[in-house]
């Protein structure tokens, strides 16, 4: 594999010293930060962070410390805190620099490991997960439709998986199995690839099928390449920086045998991969110049539709009280919060009711809810509280990671509120026209 | 010192959760927002929940003579809360209650670490009001703000903290429980002890409980924004104001490069051939008055040769601000770090000190943007450096020293509002003098005999 010439805050802790001395240590990250508000203590926070970084490259404290490396992935990486910055400090690149460092130095732990070589392979993940698919009743009871609770002995391996934890189930024929590659418009505005993401091929099939259905109302010709594969943002935030990068080289190849315009994702941490982290894992590799040319044409699929082309409004009325919830990645890092909420409002008998914080992080951060689960459980409960205090019937977002967080916690928290997704309420008012 | 049976006591009166001795989770506690000043990682973090704990940690404190270091959110920018030695800090996070308000005597009674943003919003659904607003309101605490005597953007009317501060609950460096004030207006039993606490920087006594005066929120408010070819008309524009007799609740500065720095960062659309510029609000119960005050402020900016725009809604008003709200975090994006001071002189010398900073930015070669409160002269340099440039520190150095020995000369004072911490306490016997210190000596000396509370701060134990 070609390596990076230049040097990169991934491969070189000297090179975030930039980073890190841009911070100020002013403290308005506490004010936002999710961790910060639950735990209360300094390096549960950017500032915190930032500072454990600085002694390292002093030399007061070793990159392997123990409680360091517990310190350095108590994060969600949900970049609330860059919002709160004056300063600009780009912390997104120094948690993933840091963890990075702590990767290279200690090796991955070996759960990690097996399961990071798993994404890396695509045959052989898809392959898993509908073997998983056709056991996941030896760990999963069912528990109504299309969802599933934990058996007993699973508690006692991670506290979370209680019996209030709910996911829904997975689905045994893949999205990407089942639609066709190509779909062509009738008279195409223009053509856009389709990333699935995993969540959407594996778990929520039906958003990717609600999304080619607006998209052939809109007259868009979708391609969804079958060899794309995951996003790389969960070895990304575990600093599996090598994985990431492999995984974003092989997205580039297949969307370079498209001669699509745009790429349009339904979910804000693979829309922020492709649109922002692949730019800056491939800079001085030779991928660079192509990450950053589909990096432009990657849209959420709210601002394709609403920016992008010329829009079909939805005629058909879905009576319902929705209240939306942003999806840190799409917010804070896509920056994408008003085009949903456009969509939303145009759907004729829909009302949107805001709550107390739209934007505070729902506690999912990918498998932080599983590491971390005391912290992100209370992280979970505000946000609960938040969206019942609307008395919404409905919540809506833009990441299927988020469905499935706000989902769980609807569950334990108790609360008659429907999970779906900005696509979904779109698709569902234009299939209510006939 | 700290050892292990000093952290086994801790842990007793603490619990363990609430004991950080893990030097990784330590070194998040060895800064505050002050640049460029000493530092220790300290010997152990401690999150009191209640009085009764700090009393026993301040026995055991004494008896092992350990320096204790009290901690809000650690956002001063004097180095207030950073530990000189492997002490112990106190973090007030998980002391958090807001334990009453009472809107008919018109108070809210708070522990040390509610946040000051927190305290506004509860009191708000009462309409009512906690009026200092340091910038740091989202993230300080009650508690720290009381120890700095801090003030904010609405000072000029409103005055600062120390002017709603009733009462107290303080741990003594002895360890006894000292209650004062409350919740009468008048109150003149004893020395005036508030007085003597708020602004005392962690150094006399830990504040564990506090009475804060509230007011009735102002329901109407008008906002403009002028800009000045000179900073001589600026500067008449300020004190003419208050000639008037009229006190707007905010009269802000902004200089020439810190107006060019904020249009190039956040293009919200300034005239960038101008000195200065004013951001000035005014508010009230009545809209007549406010709209006259607002009609005066307009004339008196014209007759000083000013252009101006005025908020005629909610959405213009947040864009009149949005460059206020720019201006440090537009300098701090030009270098990788800055340095805000704020030296504070009287109103009528503001243009001198403008042009004096001016002057000082030239001769040490430094870019430095000047913003600030113009109306009560509280000014914050702000001077942006790289760390990594040797000599660039160096002339740094030189030209705070210089800043400092200027506003002294105008009759001014070396901090406004952020305290003297570490940060400031070498120049302390330049404005307050030897008799001045002493004094400082003596008081401290006579509440903390053990010299455990904050040591090494805002008094200066030796010359
Ligand atoms: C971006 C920014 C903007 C700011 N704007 C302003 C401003 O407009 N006006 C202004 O005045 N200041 C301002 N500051 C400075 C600072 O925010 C204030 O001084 C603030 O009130 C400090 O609160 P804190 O909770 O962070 O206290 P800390 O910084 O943690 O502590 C401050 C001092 O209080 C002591 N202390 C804390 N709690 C207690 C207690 N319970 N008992 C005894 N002593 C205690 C500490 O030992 C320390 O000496 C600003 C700072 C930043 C970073
Ligand atoms: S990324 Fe999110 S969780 Fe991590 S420090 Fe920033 S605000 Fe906190
Ligand atoms: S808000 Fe930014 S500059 Fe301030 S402490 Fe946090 S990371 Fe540092």
């Amino acid at each position: 594999m070609a390596q990076a010439s230049v040097k990169t805050v991934f491969d070189d802790m000297e090179t975030l010293k930039r980073e890190l001395i841009r911070c100020m240590k002013c403290g308005n990250c506490m004010s936002v930060c999710p961790i910060y508000n639950v735990e209360k203590k300094e390096a549960s926070v950017a500032r915190g962070k930032i500072a454990l970084g600085e002694a390292v490259l002093k030399d007061e404290i070793d990159i392997d410390d123990e409680t360091l490396v517990k310190l350095i992935f108590n994060c969600l990486v949900c970049k609330s805190c860059m919002m709160a910055c004056p300063s600009g400090v780009r912390f997104d690149r120094i948690i993933l620099g840091l963890r990075s460092a702590i990767v290279k130095k200690k090796g991955l732990p070996f759960v990690k490991k097996a399961l990071f070589g798993l994404l890396k392979n695509p045959e052989l993940f898809d392959k898993g997960m509908k073997a998983f698919a056709a056991m996941q009743g030896f760990f999963l009871k069912s528990e109504g439709h299309k969802k599933r609770k934990p058996k007993g002995f699973l508690k006692t391996i991670n506290p979370r998986l209680d019996e209030k934890f709910i996911v829904p189930e997975l689905s045994k024929e893949s999205f990407r199995d089942k639609v066709k590659e190509k779909i062509e418009a009738k008279d195409p505005q223009c053509t856009a690839i389709f990333f699935t993401g995993c969540s959407v091929n594996y778990l929520y099939p039906e958003v990717g099928d609600d999304l080619i259905y607006v998209l052939q109302r809109n007259n868009t010709t979708v391609i969804t390449p079958k060899n794309q594969n995951c996003c790389g943002m969960p070895v990304m935030v575990h600093g599996d920086i090598e994985s990431a990068r492999e995984l974003a080289k092989r997205n580039i190849d297949a969307f370079e045998k498209s001669n699509a315009q745009y790429i349009i994702t339904v979910c804000g941490s693979c829309g922020s991969a492709l649109k922002h982290e692949y730019p800056i894992i491939l800079e001085g590799t030779d991928y660079e110049e192509k990450a950053k040319k589909w990096a432009e044409k990657v849209y959420d699929i709210s601002s394709f539709l609403l920016k992008v082309i010329k829009f079909e409004k939805p005629k058909g009325k879905v009576e319902l009280k929705v209240t939306y919830h942003d999806s840190c990645h799409l917010k804070k890092s896509m920056k994408v919060f008003n085009e949903p909420r456009q969509l939303i409002k145009m759907i004729p008998g829909i009302t949107l009711l805001e709550m107390k914080k739209p934007d505070a992080c729902c506690g999912s951060g990918g498998s932080y809810h599983l590491t971390h689960s005391n912290t992100a459980l209370k992280i979970s409960k505000s946000k609960i509280d938040d969206i019942k205090t609307t008395e919404a019937d409905a919540v809506c977002t833009g990441c299927p990671a988020c469905m499935m967080e706000l989902f769980e916690g609807l569950h334990r928290f108790g609360g008659n509120c429907k999970v779906i997704h900005t696509v979904s309420l779109l698709a569902q008012s234009y299939r209510a026209e006939n | 010192m700290i050892d292990k049976t000093f952290i086994e006591k801790c842990k007793n009166i603490f619990g363990s959760d609430n004991v950080l001795t893990d030097k990784a989770e330590l070194i998040a506690y060895s800064y505050d927002a002050t640049p460029g000043i000493p530092r220790e990682i300290p010997g152990a973090v401690v999150f009191p929940e209640n009085t009764k704990q700090i009393q026993e940690l301040i026995f055991l404190a004494r008896q092992t003579k350990t320096p204790i270091y009290p901690r809000g959110s650690g956002t001063s920018l004097s180095g207030g809360p950073v530990p000189l030695s492997k002490g112990v800090v106190i973090s007030f996070q998980k002391m958090n209650k807001i334990i009453e308000i009472d809107p008919d005597n018109l108070t809210a009674t708070v522990q040390p670490g509610v946040i000051i943003a927190d305290l506004n919003a509860a009191v708000s659904k009462y309409g009512l009001l906690y009026p200092p607003d340091p910038g740091s309101m989202a993230t300080a605490t009650v508690g720290g703000s009381v120890a700095e005597n801090s003030g904010g953007l609405r000072g000029l009317k409103y005055g600062v903290t120390k002017h709603y501060i009733m009462g107290m609950e303080v741990v003594m460096p002895t360890g006894e429980v000292f209650r004062f004030g409350g919740k009468t207006v008048k109150n003149v039993t004893a020395y005036d002890f508030t007085h003597l606490f708020v602004g005392s920087e962690g150094t006399l006594g830990i504040i564990t409980e506090i009475i804060c005066k509230l007011i009735p929120a102002p329901k109407y408010r008008k906002a403009m924004i002028a800009f000045f070819n000179k900073l001589e008309e600026a500067g008449k524009t300020v004190t003419d104001i208050v000639r008037n007799h009229v006190i707007p609740a905010t009269l802000e500065i902004m200089d020439k490069v810190t107006i060019h720095t904020v249009e190039n960062y956040a293009k919200v659309g300034l005239p960038t051939d101008v000195e200065a510029l004013l951001l000035i609000e005014v508010d009230g119960m009545g809209q007549d008055s406010v709209l006259w005050e607002a009609e005066k402020c307009v004339e008196i900016i014209k007759q000083n040769n000013g252009s101006y725009k005025i908020a005629e809604t909610d959405s213009e008003r947040d864009s009149l601000w949005a460059a206020r709200r720019a201006a440090l975090p537009a300098l701090a994006q030009v270098k990788p770090s800055t340095v805000l001071e704020d030296a504070t002189v009287p109103r009528t010398k503001l243009v001198d000190m403008l042009i004096a900073i001016q002057n000082i930015a030239k001769k040490y070669n430094l870019m430095i943007g000047t913003f600030g409160h113009a109306g009560d002269g509280n000014l914050h340099p702000t001077i942006l450096v790289d760390p990594m440039d040797k000599d660039e520190m160096e002339r740094l150095h030189k030209a705070v020293d210089e800043i400092f020995e200027i506003a002294l000369s105008l009759g001014g004072t070396l901090s406004g509002e952020h305290g003297i911490g570490v940060a400031k306490i070498k120049y302390l016997k330049n404005e307050i003098g030897r008799s001045g210190v002493e004094t400082m000596r003596r008081i401290k000396q006579a509440l903390d005999p053990d010299n455990i509370l904050n040591p090494g701060k805002l008094v200066p134990m030796e010359d």
